[in-house]
């Protein structure tokens, strides 16, 4: 059972939902990844996503590309990321850990060089963003044949056949983008996400997460009543770009934002729980 | 030569193309392809795309006889193709015409463009102020600093033009900013995209907007030469109007298409803009093709004299009649660029854009190479004037 699979089923037992925190690798400064890491854990996060920082970053909003450009002002290439990983995995064997990213730094390195080295790293999901199903038989093939699982999207534009032909091609969970709009943008229709997570729902047994746009606690915590997992990003982000001047203070400010969601999505799970028993 | 049906249905020449786009922007391409394939095959559609050409744009532009610069070069007979004479300029019009059109049919009331020099801003806000649509050009800030005029127009033509400040603030990050807003007002929302470049199915549909280039120089070359031409040269930016002219003559192999990109201080100072000619095949924006990128896949700024050439990556279908052979691709400096820019000037009366100026410049090179007996025909995409003050600097005129 890879490390999703069995965090998910865990998560499943305890009837919570997966927190996942997002941070780009090296940014704003390489030491502070890995420790950060650690401390994002120790707040909660039940999976970490690492972005792996590009020039030309299509579909993020101005706070991640920010962080892209920060990251790759510090030369903050894929290889230096995947050392990260290994480097995190030294202290922690079990949390899972995606890389989200886009295709162009793997396509450079070689698909199967590149599964071969994340699978050796300790990375356990490869979301691409700008890979969609139809594109992606050879990188599918390389991440299977290492057991690394491939995540998916899935949008709000996203009709019943794409929705099969996503749930076909990923493994690991799918990601359900909650609105029509770049990362961090806001405005988020609840009614929609719930209607279109029952959706997918019917057409694989994988867990669903949702992200893009979800900023505060409250949100993070409807969100956390209806899907598997709630991937935070713009707001993490932007506390580290508020703190880049002084990066030891990430290590306290960030962690602390993340105990702030879990504390609210357990409470809001514990109280769907006792309307359902 | 047989048969050229490239693209396949997913978009793909070769191993090039396809469609490398965010999930949210998926059911909207495939839903755009749907629609371009159903209209492409629509009479009345054609019909009303080619009357506003001739009615609206100026069609067919003339292929012009370049006697005294044939006389200069002492080579082969030169055809120049006058795009420069369209309305607004330059053949992008011909596209923004047709994706025009294609978004009225759609039912989208407002349309969205990337712009480097202007050019293809100007086109597309020329034609949705025609057909009455709400329009946005997204364009890097440097380029907004350098284009001053451009950016007026467009203004006056009714559009938003919003400066972006993103990555290198140039053409490549505009690209970037029209697919966040398309992502972001997908439901009534049409991109105009403005070369053979991005995710299937634009470089199909660009390109045949563009190559009704081509369909008019194979029956106007007959005036003069009874017979096809020996060679095409056109500047390759994104490619469009390479695309536009060398796609009617793909199957006649007697007939060399050379591209021409853009050496800008020569590629091994590298500052440049030679995707073709000094790139390694990559993804961006949508498609796989040619890229100017680091060893670690990060996309880097390139430079050139003229603006509308100055891209990273190029259209795929240019990448695979490279990898094919079909056509041959070379480059440019801003300094032979700029020399044929004077030559044309004073041996024609004709002031060429400075995209145009390269495939000129290749031209010079060609002619005695190709000999007397041989005739060819070269894109003159654009007109000059909005590089003026571009060629006045060079030169210390201010104005």
């Amino acid at each position: 059972m890879s490390r999703l699979a069995k965090q998910f089923a865990l998560l499943k037992k305890q009837r919570s939902a997966a927190l996942i925190p997002y941070v780009m690798a090296g940014d704003p400064a390489p030491w502070i990844t890995v420790p950060l890491m650690h401390a994002l854990v120790g707040a909660g996060a039940n999976v970490l996503e690492l972005g792996v920082p590009f020039s030309d970053p299509m579909a993020d909003g101005p706070v991640i590309q920010r962080a892209a450009i920060r990251a790759l002002k510090q030369q903050i290439t894929l290889a230096h990321v995947l050392d990260m990983v290994k480097e995190f995995r030294v202290k922690d064997p079990a949390t899972p850990i995606v890389l989200m990213g886009y295709l162009n730094p793997i396509e450079i390195m070689g698909y199967e060089a590149f599964a071969e080295r994340a699978a050796g790293a300790g990375v356990d999901g490869v979301l691409t963003v700008d890979l969609p199903p139809e594109e992606a038989d050879g990188m599918l093939a390389a991440l299977k044949a290492r057991g690394l699982d491939p995540i998916f999207l899935a949008a709000p534009t996203s009709g019943t056949e794409r929705v099969r032909a996503v749930a076909r091609a990923a493994g690991g969970f799918i990601y359900y983008v909650s609105l029509r709009g770049v990362t961090g943008a806001g405005h988020l229709d609840m009614g929609e996400v719930r209607e279109k997570l029952k959706g997918i729902r019917k057409h694989t047994e994988l867990p669903v997460g949702v992200g893009f746009g979800i900023r505060a606690p409250e949100t993070a915590a409807e969100m956390a009543r209806m899907a598997d997992a709630v991937v935070v990003g713009s707001a993490i982000v932007s506390r580290m770009e508020e703190n880049a001047a002084s990066p030891e203070k990430i290590l306290t400010e960030v962690p602390s934002f993340v105990a702030s969601l879990r504390t609210a999505m357990d409470k809001a799970r514990s109280a769907t729980a006792e309307l359902t028993p | 030569m047989s048969a050229y049906t490239l693209p396949d249905a997913r978009g793909h020449f070769g191993k090039f193309g396809g469609m490398f786009a965010p999930e949210t922007l998926m059911q909207p391409l495939l839903e755009l392809a749907e629609a371009y394939q159903r209209l492409r095959a629509d009479a009345k559609f054609q019909e009303e795309f080619m009357e506003d050409l001739r009615l609206y744009v100026g069609r067919p532009s003339p292929l012009y006889p370049a006697r005294r610069l044939t006389a200069q070069w002492g080579g082969a007979r030169v055809y120049l193709k006058r795009e420069d004479l369209n309305h607004t300029g330059a053949h992008k019009i011909n596209n923004t015409i047709g994706q025009a059109l294609l978004a009225r049919h759609m039912g989208k009331r407002r349309v969205v463009a990337e712009t480097g020099a202007g050019q293809h801003g100007v086109a597309t806000a020329t034609v949705a102020a025609r057909f009455g649509l709400t329009c946005v050009i997204y364009m890097g800030s440097e380029d907004i600093k350098r284009q001053s005029i451009n950016v007026y127009r467009m203004k006056l033509l009714g559009a938003e033009v919003v400066s972006v400040e993103s990555g290198s603030k140039t053409l490549k990050d505009a690209v970037n900013e029209a697919f966040r807003d398309w992502v972001t007002n997908v439901e009534d929302t049409f991109y105009i995209f403005g070369t053979v470049a991005g995710p299937h199915p634009y470089p199909l549909i660009v390109r045949d907007f563009q190559s009704v280039v081509g369909r008019e120089v194979r029956w106007q070359i007959m005036e003069f030469e009874g017979r096809l031409p020996d060679a095409l040269v056109a500047c390759v930016g994104g490619g469009s109007n390479a695309m536009g002219l060398f796609y009617p003559f793909i199957e006649d192999s007697q007939v060399a298409l050379y591209g021409v990109e853009a050496a800008g201080e020569g590629i091994e100072t590298g500052r440049h803009a030679a995707t073709l000619c000094a790139g390694r095949p990559g993804v961006l924006h949508g498609s796989r093709s040619y890229l100017l990128e680091t060893n670690d896949g990060q996309i880097i700024e390139t430079h050139s004299i003229s603006a509308g050439l100055d891209y990273p990556g190029v259209g795929p279908e240019h990448a695979w009649l490279k990898e094919s052979g079909r056509a041959r691709y070379a480059a440019v400096t801003d300094k032979d660029a700029l020399a044929a820019f004077h030559e044309l000037t004073r041996a024609e009366g004709i002031l060429p854009a400075l995209e145009s100026s390269h495939a000129i410049a290749y031209a010079k090179r060609l002619a005695p190479e190709l000999g007397r007996d041989k005739a060819m025909v070269v894109s003159l995409s654009g007109r000059g004037d909005k590089d003026i003050h571009t060629v006045a600097a060079l030169e210390g005129i201010k104005f």
